[in-house]
């Protein structure tokens, strides 16, 4: 079946009107989809570390009990981190959703194809893996179902969007890593964030 | 002496929730089981299992992010396994405690254990890891309170190596039998 959605279009619908929802995104095109849909000091942008995305929303999820917590990553970096699918599905946050935008290849070096083109089912390892609510998502109807689910749904939550592989402008963040953490934190503790 | 020596665990456990830590990512280890058994026990921790040591440091910097103090717990072949993303620590200057217990050393069984076991302290101060040794059951809690003090006060990455000769595993039928 051909993808039919494209990834900034995705970005922008889970993104529309996002309120105090906190956001990790991984390394490469998902991170520009999430600076395109409009940067926020609430979101984390990896430029690097790949394969940990789901990680960092974890260990934020835990600690945020209270906030809705997305981690947006692409299929290259999820498939990196396989494992950290497993890890959720022990700890079952219940204000996680990890959302794999999913184009089949990896962008940022020459669009090689990755495991999911051969038919890796991510939605299903996480379905093994003990996140119940794991979906692959191909229509926009099931889109606004996915945003809901995000903003108001009991998580964890993965979801796995299929995307048209396509080359788009990149729109870059912010890349000093102390700065990104920084603001992520004064936005989310507030100012004396680093004064305890 | 010989009884305190063998209550390091406990005081360990003490010793990261005077820090302040909430969330304990661990990749099991002969060498932590007791400790791993009292946050596990612990309501006021969240003790996580990982499947690798490497999603540790992405836990430990999202519990930063999100405003909590966490410790990792892992062997020094895990030491390994977190080389690229302890870039992300160093880039955005996360803080970082990890308590590594050492194979390896002197009196290894395991000749697979020495090659990381003896990289362990190059590898960890090539990421830009401040490498303390606890070579002595007394010297471990110590060590680790001021390791915590440097990593949440300082915003530096630390790691506590524990030496073998403290966990004293000397054969495979004895980590069995533990």
């Amino acid at each position: 079946m051909k993808a039919t959605l494209h990834r900034r279009e995705v970005a922008r619908i889970l993104l529309q009107d996002r309120g105090d929802l906190l956001v990790v995104a991984g390394l490469g095109s998902t991170a520009w989809d999430v600076t395109a849909a409009g940067d926020s000091p609430l979101s984390f942008p990896l430029w690097g570390a790949m394969g940990n995305a789901a990680m960092f929303g974890l260990g934020l999820a835990l600690a945020q009990p209270g906030r809705r917590v997305l981690v947006l990553t692409g299929d290259g970096e999820m498939l990196m981190g396989l494992g950290s699918l497993a890890t959720i599905g022990v700890q079952r946050p219940r204000n996680l959703a990890v959302v794999v935008i999913d184009n089949e290849h990896y962008g940022e070096t020459g669009m090689q194809r990755t495991h999911t083109a051969a038919g890796a089912d991510l939605a299903k390892v996480a379905q093994g893996c003990g996140i119940r609510n794991a979906k692959l998502v191909r229509s926009k109807g099931q889109l606004a179902l996915l945003r809901k689910a995000i903003h108001h749904g009991a998580g964890p939550l993965f979801a796995q969007v299929k995307v048209i592989a396509e080359k788009i402008p990149l729109v870059l963040p912010p890349r000093d890593g102390s700065l990104l953490k920084a603001r992520f934190r004064k936005a989310l503790l507030g100012e004396g964030a680093d004064l305890d | 002496m010989k009884a305190k020596a063998t209550r390091w665990p406990e005081e360990l456990h003490r010793t990261l929730k005077a820090a302040g830590v909430r969330q304990v990512g661990y990749v099991p280890d002969a060498g932590h089981q007791r400790l791993i058994e009292l946050c596990l026990a612990d309501r006021a921790l969240r003790a996580v299992v990982l499947s690798t040591e490497e999603e540790g440091i992405g836990l430990a910097a999202g519990a930063w992010l999100g405003g909590e103090r966490a410790a990792l717990l892992m062997q020094s072949s895990g030491v390994g396994n977190c080389i690229n993303a302890l870039g992300s620590v160093r880039e955005c200057r996360f803080p970082l405690l990890m308590l590594v217990t050492m194979r390896g050393q002197v009196g290894e069984f395991n000749p697979w254990q020495v090659p990381m076991g003896q990289a362990t302290r190059a590898v960890l101060e090539a990421m830009g890891v401040v490498v303390r040794e606890a070579n002595e059951a007394e010297a471990i809690v110590p060590a680790v309170d001021a390791a915590a003090r440097l990593a949440f006060g300082s915003y530096q990455a630390v790691a506590v190596l524990i030496s073998q000769a403290v966990i004293g595993i000397k054969s495979f039928q004895e980590q069995a039998a533990r």
